[in-house]
């Protein structure tokens, strides 16, 4: 017994246990350098990048401080166009994706057996194990002019939207939508169904109910979802290159800067507004509590 | 690079620039070889091959580098492997301006680099000159896509010339009537094919605009669609932001294009040969013309990166792609002109060579080929600033709105 006590691991495991602060080192050093070097470290080149430039000619980066790129951003209206583009289809795909996914979600929590309920978080979860690229173009075909949208409509006198910001705004809604439905089924789970009964004991239709109870509990978890919806709509660029038409969204920007002009400073540049934009919009939502969901 | 802008603003002064005649057909043969005002870093070309490395890491432009894998009739680098023993990777690209940026990486030893990517990768030194007399077959190239001024500087070849073609006006037979003869049914504000016309991604499509209004707005006096002064420009910017609503999309991977003209979203747009050719091969009713006001083009050269340690395999590949052999295939398969007149024997067509005019210096001086603008007019004019590929860039996202 002498023997196992004296053993280097026992004595390394006494000498971690004497010192707390060294164990918590070894214990984070790993995740702290992953955030520190590669996620924040690549978020603070990026930053640095944005100051620079790049010979037109060559191509080549030159390490130069200056305010030119944000003052180009700035002032040439067709940035603003694209952001505010960019931000309006980021938040109209939130808003019918918090639409669809609302009920969906509170039939999973509420009412479905349990047999059900597993069926249709699988079934949520389905189009996430799909590429996104076949995903985007079958809408593609979906939308074309001859494709399965007109067949569908045409006898009701209605078209396809065709390619541009609408096409962009169904797609990123059905590809973003297991996003939105998964929080807010999580955050009606946890809704007790004592609650809804003593609403309903207390005299309240459902409706108030709905209105009363169940929606300012589970708005946290909304609000989750749309941090997903939201953000990754804001900086997706495929989707509104496959059935965006002629549209562009700050993400082409970003695309068009490094793979056309070869301008690594100025994507840099414009890949700041998103990170902005998304930084506002955390700090909006950290109010409600969303962030604690999360 | 403040030396190296110096530099250039002083050979424009020495006058250098006559030479730069650019690309426009009527000055072309008077065009001294290479000179577009500015040097290239000195590099030396290789002096003579060494031992084969056993690889070759090839950049190119879809169909130039076919090993079986997409269509098992179409493969001429598995005989080159097997007679060399230099493993070919390729990687494709999609725009000259990811050509660019990838050849920057350094990992690719030989590129099919067009016109408004070979000047770029010449000034920022990514590419060395190439000795010619170690390609063999570079002999039977035909004299007049020698030296030229997007493949050499200063009577130094930068490549070997692989082949040419235009930007094609493309259209459905069965939706589009009369047949167009005219960059009109895509420029015209009463084009009846609003909203179903394609036009190409890139801001290189500015050239397209700029040579339509050299023929329909002669007061501008462009005289080469890749150098435009502020007037100029300014032009055909307003010419292409009034087409843009009437364009459905625009297009940059040749497959999309293909797949709108099929289903009928797409029925009037600037194609490649290579896409009508695959679009009429899966049943879809298209025909292509060059237009009357002329077409934007290609001529394409290889050449070889600086820092490739695989030269011998790149010489090796440089000369094979050029063999009449290897020559032919690519140009029947991407549908374009080949650059090596023994080449027309070989293909499987022997009209391929009439159809794409090959060896007919007048019909390829047509084409306005793809060229870098630089700040220097390649047109020649001294007392005018012209916009750079920067600028060009710049406004290409303002045009797309």
């Amino acid at each position: 017994m002498t023997t196992t006590l004296d053993s280097p691991r026992r004595k390394a495991s006494a000498f971690l246990y004497r010192k707390p602060r060294l164990r918590l080192a070894m214990l984070l050093s790993a995740p702290a350098l992953w955030l520190g070097l590669a996620y924040l470290g690549a978020l603070a080149a990026l930053f640095v990048t944005a100051f620079w430039h790049t010979d037109v000619f060559t191509g080549q980066v030159v390490t130069e401080w200056s305010l030119d790129n944000f003052v180009t951003l700035f002032s040439d209206a067709v940035y603003r166009t694209i952001t505010l583009r960019t931000v309006g289809i980021a938040a109209l795909v939130t808003v019918i994706t918090a639409v669809i996914a609302f009920p969906m979600a509170f039939y999973m929590a509420k009412f479905a057996s349990p047999r059900a309920r597993r069926l249709l978080v699988i079934a949520v979860m389905t189009p996430l194990w799909a590429s996104y690229l076949v995903k985007a173009y079958a809408w593609r075909s979906m939308l074309s002019g001859n494709g399965v949208l007109h067949w569908l409509l045409n006898p009701f006198g209605l078209d396809t939207p065709g390619y541009g910001v609408l096409a962009t705004v169904i797609t990123l809604s059905y590809l973003w939508l297991p996003y939105m439905i998964l929080p807010i089924y999580a955050g009606l789970e946890r809704l007790p169904n004592s609650l809804v009964d003593a609403s309903g004991d207390l005299g309240a239709r459902p409706f108030r109910t709905l209105r009363s109870v169940v929606l300012p509990v589970t708005f946290p978890a909304v609000v989750a979802g749309s941090i997903f919806t939201f953000s990754l709509s804001l900086g997706d660029y495929i989707a509104v290159k496959i059935v965006g038409g002629t549209s562009q969204m700050l993400g082409n920007v970003v695309y068009d800067n490094i793979g056309a002009a070869n301008n690594l400073p100025f994507a840099a540049t414009v890949a700041t507004v998103p990170v902005v934009i998304m930084l506002a919009y955390l700090a909006a939502v950290r109010r409600t509590g969303a962030l604690d969901n999360l | 690079m403040k030396n190296r802008k110096l530099a250039l603003a002083g050979l424009l002064g020495a006058g250098l620039l006559v030479a730069a005649c650019g690309t426009s057909g009527s000055n072309s043969t008077a065009a001294a070889p290479g000179g577009q005002g500015f040097t290239p870093p000195k590099l030396d070309a290789l002096a003579q091959l060494g031992q084969l490395e056993g690889q070759v890491n090839v950049l190119a432009w879809p169909g130039y580098a076919e090993n079986g894998s997409n269509d098992p009739a179409v493969d001429w680098v598995t005989g080159f492997e097997k007679e060399t023993g230099c493993k070919v990777n390729v990687k494709a690209f999609g725009t000259s301006d990811e050509a660019v940026s990838l050849m920057k990486t350094g990992q690719y030893d030989v590129i099919s680099a067009s016109g408004d990517a070979s000047l770029r990768l010449i000034a920022s030194g990514d590419v060395e000159p190439v000795n010619t007399a170690l390609v063999p077959n570079y002999a039977d190239v035909f004299d007049f896509l020698k030296n030229r001024p997007w493949n050499s500087v200063n009577n130094v070849s930068y490549g070997v010339p692989h082949g040419w073609g235009a930007n094609l006006l493309t259209w459905r037979t069965d939706k589009v009537s009369p047949a167009p003869t005219s960059w009109s049914v895509m420029f015209d504000a009463n084009s009846p094919y609003k909203g179903k016309i394609s036009a190409y991604d890139s801001p290189i499509y500015i050239a397209d605009a700029a040579l339509y209004l050299q023929t329909h707005k002669p007061e501008l006096g462009i005289k080469n669609p890749y150098a435009l002064d502020d007037k100029q420009f300014q032009a055909a910017v307003d010419l292409l932001k009034q087409q843009r609503p009437m364009v459905g999309e625009y297009w940059s991977d040749y497959l999309k294009e293909s797949q709108a003209l099929k289903s009928g979203d797409a029925v009037v747009g600037t194609a490649w040969q290579v896409t009508v050719n695959l679009t009429k091969s899966e049943g879809a009713p298209v025909e292509s013309v060059l237009p009357s006001e002329g077409a934007t083009g290609w001529s394409d050269t290889w050449m070889v990166s600086a820092k490739s340690p695989h030269k011998t395999c790149s010489y090796k590949w440089l000369n094979h792609i050029v063999s009449p052999k290897a020559n032919a295939q690519v140009a029947e398969y991407f549908g374009e002109s080949p650059s090596n007149p023994k080449a027309c024997a070989e293909t499987k067509n022997k009209a391929h060579c009439d159809t794409y005019h090959a060896g007919d210096a007048a019909y390829a001086a047509k084409i306005h080929y793809w060229t870098t603008p630089i700040t220097q007019c390649l047109d020649g004019r001294t007392d005018v600033k012209c916009k750079d590929y920067g600028e060009w860039t710049r406004a290409w996202t303002e045009i797309k709105g």
